[in-house]
């Protein structure tokens, strides 16, 4: 019975949605989450990890305790978000669409978030930090380390031409990942 | 719920609103999230409360209302007065005087540039008066959470239209006479396409909408999606009864969440008002929908890759025939159609196929939303009626380029498209005159550029990019956008050969004929467009190792001009390699061997002193010996 979704018997077609779900609840997919899922959906493991790898929301590494996101979408591209990128990379040490070694810090590009006016644009934990400018970057990666130590921000990274105080993202449930 | 009911229901919630009620509505579309609009509705909520206005003033968070230049927008109904940039420290006064004094705070105002006078309405606003806004029109007045809006606007009322008066064959001869073409990319007549999965052999036939938006420069599917998520819905059932399919899905793009979060939420308040499920407003006929979200692939928005990741596959695409109209999502007759198209059916069958062929040029019909995006002043969502000329939505929508710099070129048409450059600003935009600029509609990102953007790095970005994100399952696609980026690559950081152009056209003919999907038969376009309109730049890199535009790094030369420089030791605490020397209040010298060439020293160097020199293909100023 594949074509109806009133099928309750699990199979195939539920397989990007569990690993979405795993996704979510362990912040990446354990081998556990994919043995269990094969189990479910009476496929093989291979086959999970073949989708699983093919598909950008998903990863087998635990994410940082902070995520770094700087768009490099078209819009954000042509004004400067390049050498944005690179400053982070250098700041924080990692290549984009890697972790820290002490798991601090995820780094990833994001390819358009709809506020292209802003840009170019880094998602700091789902807070948005429009026009980002080179010069501020150490201090908002300073920001990011003081709160881990449960401090108030310390680099005073908060761009100063922010319209408003930037808010959360576009829901609080997750933040753009991917690409 | 039946027809009349409907009709009962509008009446009923028209009836219990009080037209002339002040309403602040704020707007919630993705930009102005960014701008914190959240926090701003918040506050005017409180604030209305803190008033003991709540009885009298309603607050609505509505759906982008495509200015995001101006962001946050707060428009207040009835009179639509149009304020822009609101911070948190306007709320109390706009609480206090605009709505209940009635008067006008100026200093919110948009200004127009151009004169400097102040516009209070929105519809007077120079952005949007050239405008058509058929589809984005009603985003400003809808609470996307609430079915009730949407039906006092009048929807739902095409689908009655559909299923009560209409026979699928009349659905699809409406939609055919529309002359509606497919806004995901390729323009493929919407009517045509329906007409062929419905006679198309099968029980079991699906409907699909398209909202993987994959363009990494366009928004517009998702603002609909956000904004109005029942204006697609309504579409897509129209759709599927003209189709003869029972169930529908919309993929919507993983970085989406408020879409799908909107759009999960609009089809649960359509099964409750039996506007989904069982023999809808009693017609007999049974629809219902799947919301499927992504997972993060470009190819995904390609069709039959979508449909193989529906199935829980690898999101690959296969060879077409058999299209997806003979045999889809599992096998069987599917009708896929992008979110804008979808959004276009319901205002065409509410409205009229006469009325909708009325807009546009004779083998484009309607509107179009473009996302005009890049170094423009007006930033934000535009729809226009086709065959606007590129110049009206540039510089009379747009508002002209950034800084009053010279316009160099517009992409449009995302990865699949083209740049277009300033000598072709007469172009009139539809999916031929497009075309034959050698770019195409493509979902409608539209990027603007001006002289300091390189048009090679900008080939090289789109074939990173489509390198990338090609699936590998064919050799052209695969092989062929990884020799492409890498020439170009090497071109950008001045290790372009004589020859090199000559293999980029070669190559671009082999992945053009021999890709599997429209990813690869695509991906050459930008470098074409830009070899043809730009030859000179590409030569500039390739024979004189220099950049024009001063954008591509590894060509960059960051110097000290010693006679202006007063040593403040700004860019000397900048580097981050420390390769700037000096003392202060003596002249400061860059040590090119150390040096990355990342610009900090050049973006710290006071205005006024401008001593930090940055150039292409000459040599850096002369240290003069102290
Ligand atoms: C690589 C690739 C990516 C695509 N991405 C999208 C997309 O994000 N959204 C979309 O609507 N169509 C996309 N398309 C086009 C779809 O394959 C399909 O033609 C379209 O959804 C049909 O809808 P329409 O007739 O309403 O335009 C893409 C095509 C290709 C080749
Ligand atoms: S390109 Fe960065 S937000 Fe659109």
């Amino acid at each position: 019975m594949e074509d109806t979704l009133a099928s309750t018997e699990p199979s195939r077609k539920d397989l990007i949605h569990a690993l979405h779900d795993a996704q979510e609840r362990h912040g990446h997919v354990p081998a556990e989450a994919i043995a269990a899922i094969a189990r479910r959906l009476r496929i093989t493991e291979t086959d999970v990890y073949g989708v699983l790898t093919f598909y950008k929301a998903f990863s087998l590494e635990p994410k940082g305790r902070h995520v770094v996101t700087i768009c490099s979408g078209t819009a954000c591209h042509v004004r400067g978000a390049a050498r944005i990128i690179e400053e982070f990379e250098r700041a924080l040490d990692v290549p984009a669409g890697r972790t820290t070694p002490d798991r601090e810090f995820t780094l990833e590009t994001v390819n358009c978030v709809g506020a292209c006016a802003l840009g170019p644009i880094v998602i700091i934990d789902g807070d948005y930090h429009g026009q980002a400018k080179a010069a501020e970057i150490p201090k908002l990666v300073e920001d990011c380390r003081c709160r881990s130590r449960g401090q108030a921000p310390c680099g005073g990274g908060k761009p100063e031409d922010a319209p408003v105080d930037a808010g959360p993202g576009p829901s609080p449930r997750r933040q753009p990942g991917g690409g | 719920m039946d027809l009349k009911d409907l009709e009962k229901l509008r009446q009923e919630i028209v009836a219990a609103r009080d037209g002339k009620r002040p309403c602040i509505t704020v707007c919630g579309g993705t930009g102005c999230h960014a701008y914190g609009c959240l926090k701003v509705a918040q506050a005017f909520r409180d604030e209305v409360r803190r008033q003991g206005l709540q009885d009298k003033v309603d607050v609505r968070q509505t759906g982008c209302h495509g200015f995001c230049e101006r962001g946050p927008i707060v428009v207040l109904q009835p009179r639509g007065v149009f304020y822009q940039k609101i911070r948190l420290a306007d709320v109390p006064e706009v609480v206090s005087k605009t709505v209940g004094g009635g008067e006008v705070i100026d200093r919110l105002l948009y200004a127009d540039p151009a004169t400097g006078e102040k516009i209070a309405r929105e519809e007077d606003v120079p952005f949007y008066k050239k405008q058509h806004r058929l589809l984005l029109g009603s985003n400003g007045f809808i609470d996307p959470t609430s079915i009730d809006d949407y039906i006092a606007l009048g929807g739902y009322r095409a689908l009655a239209k559909a299923l009560s008066g209409m026979s699928p064959d009349d659905v699809i001869a409406e939609a055919t006479a529309s002359g509606l073409r497919g806004r995901g990319g390729a323009g493929f007549p919407t009517g045509k396409k329906w007409a062929i999965c419905r006679r198309s052999p099968g029980e079991t036939k699906y409907v699909i909408c398209n909202a993987d938006e994959g363009d990494p420069g366009a928004y517009m599917d998702r603002s609909l999606l956000e904004g109005n998520p029942h204006s697609v819905i309504e579409g897509m059932i129209i759709g599927a009864y003209a189709i003869g399919a029972r169930q529908g899905f919309v993929y919507v793009r993983n970085e989406y969440p408020l879409a799908v979060e909107n759009v999960t939420a609009a089809v649960k308040d359509c099964r409750q008002r039996g506007l989904l499920g069982k023999s809808i407003l009693g017609s007999g006929f049974d629809f219902d929908l799947s919301i499927f979200r992504g997972a993060g692939a470009f190819v995904s928005g390609e069709e039959t890759s979508l449909m193989a990741s529906i199935e829980g596959r690898r999101a690959s695409p296969r060879q077409k025939p058999p299209f997806p109209a003979l045999a889809g999502l599992w096998g069987k007759p599917t009708n896929i159609n992008n979110v804008e198209t979808w959004a276009n059916v319901t205002w065409i069958l509410r409205n009229g196929a006469k009325a909708y062929a009325a807009i546009g040029t004779q083998d484009s019909k309607g509107t179009k939303i473009f996302a005009l995006v890049g170094k423009i002043n007006n930033t934000g969502l535009v729809e226009v009626p086709m065959g606007m000329k590129l110049r009206e939505i540039i510089f009379d929508i747009g508002g002209g380029i950034k800084g009053g710099k010279p316009f160099k070129a517009v992409q449009t048409g995302g990865p699949s498209g083209g740049c277009i450059p300033a000598g072709m600003l007469d172009l009139p935009i539809d999916y031929a005159s497009l075309a034959q600029a050698g770019s195409m509609m493509g979902s409608g990102g539209m990027i603007v550029m001006d002289e300091d953007t390189c048009m090679v790095d900008v080939a090289r970005y789109f074939l990173h990019f489509t390198q990338e994100e090609s699936c590998g399952k064919c050799v052209p696609c695969r092989v062929g956008t990884r020799q492409m980026a890498g020439i170009l690559a090497r071109i950008t950081r001045g290790q372009g050969e004589e020859g090199d152009l000559e293999k980029l056209e070669t190559l671009a003919k082999t992945v053009k004929a021999g890709s599997l999907c429209g990813l690869g038969q695509t991906a050459p376009n930008p470098v074409l467009t830009t070899i043809r309109h730009f030859r000179h730049e590409y030569d500039a890199h390739i024979r004189e190792k220099r950049c024009p535009a001063l954008a591509c790094k590894e060509l960059l030369t960051f110097g000290i001009d010693q006679k202006k420089c007063i040593g403040c030791l700004l860019c000397l605490k900048a580097c981050p390699v420390k390769a700037v020397s000096g003392t202060l209040k003596k002249p400061h010298d860059i040590d090119q061997a150390v040096c990355i060439k990342c610009g900090a020293c050049f973006e710290v160097c006071p205005a006024k002193v401008r001593a930090v020199t940055k150039t292409s293909g000459a040599p850096a100023p002369e240290k003069v010996p102290q």
